[in-house]
């Protein structure tokens, strides 16, 4: 949780180089879960292009040299770390979390963790805590665990990619009886797109609510919020106790898990729904 | 402005959980408070009150008579992660707390406490575990913060030495934060705008 207090994160290889800039976004966004300051990616030819014609973006010759500038900052070969950690991205699955940190999380076919198997006292307590309040049992599938709350929203996952991605999985499809899901655009821009590109009109016919952009329930400060007891899944950042509400219960993943598990009213890995399978797989995009 | 970091001796709240984040601090639902002082009744509201309503039983442990003036907190690790939240320490301070210590605190909280009057004092994985210990077998054990000195007197005449950002340190003895920092250079800008005014025009590159 706290290992990167005091520092910055940079993110390269493959597996970043690959990803739009959205999706960096959301990996730069969950770096402050880790305690870090930022999360850095070097900019290149996707950053630049993502740039390029935008609102306030430099035009003409201030573009070129901006170009040039920014082809600069990439941090130089030989550069040293305080740290580096190596991940293997083709053995990683959807990841979705069972308990009441950002760092309580585990691939979504792997079962929830035991306090017995914790040697270090504190983190002991701290994860049998967190599964009194999860109301969840140790050695436990998070698979198949109900919901009766879908979010797809919040500055981590509310961009056009993301509402894209929910939208191919509800398309045709329907919310499970009984659950509400909530879409909330993470801008008022991301909702205008998301309208043009008649996204809205799929949500709402699979029974989700289509709301105006904002926080909603990352924070559930405006009244969208979880009861007490109540399970969320959510795309936001954060699953702190109460987080989403009083007593109420989240567990976090992607937009295409939390679109998945709204279908079928439980937690559900995406990849077990016909046509979305390859658009789950990591990089397959 | 808050009231100026003097030194000062109190017994110390133990707190060990770990990741302490700024949600159970200052619970969401109570960030549209305009008055500081009234934070002090959110302080981790939810693990001190109960659905009925009233305090929990046992009570939680800043709530037990013996505590209630004691004015240290030794955390677990990672103290004030998530959303950066301001009223995390008005929360605190508005309880009594000045200073917090563990061996690590989360980047905003931290500048937000060093902000508000609320010192976070950063000590080493094992004198953080004897200071648990100290209050374990001595549950009323004093402690000394001296922040003009940047130590920790504890009993039996040991003390800890602690760091603190140098111009964080000056604006808590100071009773001030960066605005009043720079109001107190007014004359100065004054000065520096009366001679400059005419050559610097901030309207160029607004066109």
């Amino acid at each position: 949780m706290g290992g990167g207090t005091g520092h910055v994160f940079e993110y390269d290889g493959e597996a970043i180089r690959a990803l739009t800039m959205e999706q960096r976004m959301t990996i730069c966004n969950m770096s402050i879960e880790g305690g870090a300051k930022a999360g850095l990616i070097a900019p290149d030819d996707t950053t630049f292009e993502f740039v390029a014609g935008r609102a306030h973006a430099p035009k003409g010759a201030a573009w070129d040299a901006a170009l040039e500038s920014w082809r600069a900052l990439p941090s130089d070969d030989g550069a040293t770390y305080d740290k580096s950690i190596t991940i293997d991205a083709s053995a990683l699955e959807p990841m979705v979390t069972y308990g009441t940190n950002p760092g309580m999380g585990i691939p979504i076919t792997s079962l929830v963790p035991s306090p017995g198997d914790l040697a270090d006292g504190s983190a002991r307590r701290a994860l049998e805590r967190a599964l009194e309040y999860m109301d969840l049992t140790p050695g436990q599938a998070i698979l198949g665990q109900k919901v009766d709350v879908v979010f797809v929203g919040s500055c981590t996952n509310g961009r056009i990619s993301d509402l894209r991605l929910a939208a191919e999985v509800l398309k045709d499809r329907a919310v499970a009886a009984g659950v509400r899901m909530m879409i909330v655009p993470g801008s008022d821009e991301v909702m205008r797109e998301a309208e043009r590109e008649g996204l809205h009109t799929i949500f709402r016919a699979a029974g989700a609510e289509w709301r105006e952009a904002g926080c909603s329930m990352c924070i559930a400060m405006n009244g969208d919020q979880l009861s007490p007891g109540q399970y969320a899944i959510s795309t936001s950042n954060r699953n702190f106790e109460g987080r989403q509400g009083k007593g109420g219960r989240t567990f976090l993943a992607s937009p295409l898990t939390a679109a998945a598990s709204a279908i079928r009213g439980e937690v559900t890995d995406p990849r077990t729904l016909p046509g979305i399978e390859s658009m789950a797989a990591v990089g397959g995009r | 402005m808050t009231a100026k970091f003097q030194t000062f001796t109190s017994a110390v709240i133990p707190l060990p959980a770990e990741n302490v984040d700024t949600d159970q601090i200052v619970p969401a639902r109570y960030l549209k408070v305009t008055d500081k002082e009234g934070l002090r009744e959110a302080l981790f509201r939810d693990w001190r009150y109960g659905e009925d309503g009233g305090l929990k039983e046992p009570l939680f442990v800043m709530d037990r008579v013996a505590m209630l003036d004691r004015q240290i907190l030794l955390v677990g690790d990672n103290f004030g992660t998530g959303s950066s939240r301001v009223h995390a320490p008005w929360a605190l301070t508005a309880w009594g707390i000045r200073a917090i210590l563990s061996t690590s605190f989360a980047d905003i909280f931290r500048n937000n406490a060093l902000k508000n009057g609320l010192l976070p004092i950063v000590v080493e994985a094992e004198k953080h575990r004897q200071l648990f210990e100290l209050v374990a077998t001595d549950p009323g054990a004093r402690l000394t913060v001296d922040l003009e000195a940047q130590v920790v007197h504890l009993p039996g005449d040991e003390d800890l030495p602690f760091e603190v950002d140098p111009f964080a340190r000056l604006m808590l003895l100071a009773g001030t934060d960066e605005m009043g920092y720079l109001i107190g250079k007014l004359p100065a800008i004054e000065a520096w705008e009366a001679k400059h005014a005419s050559r610097v025009d901030t309207r160029v590159g607004a066109a």
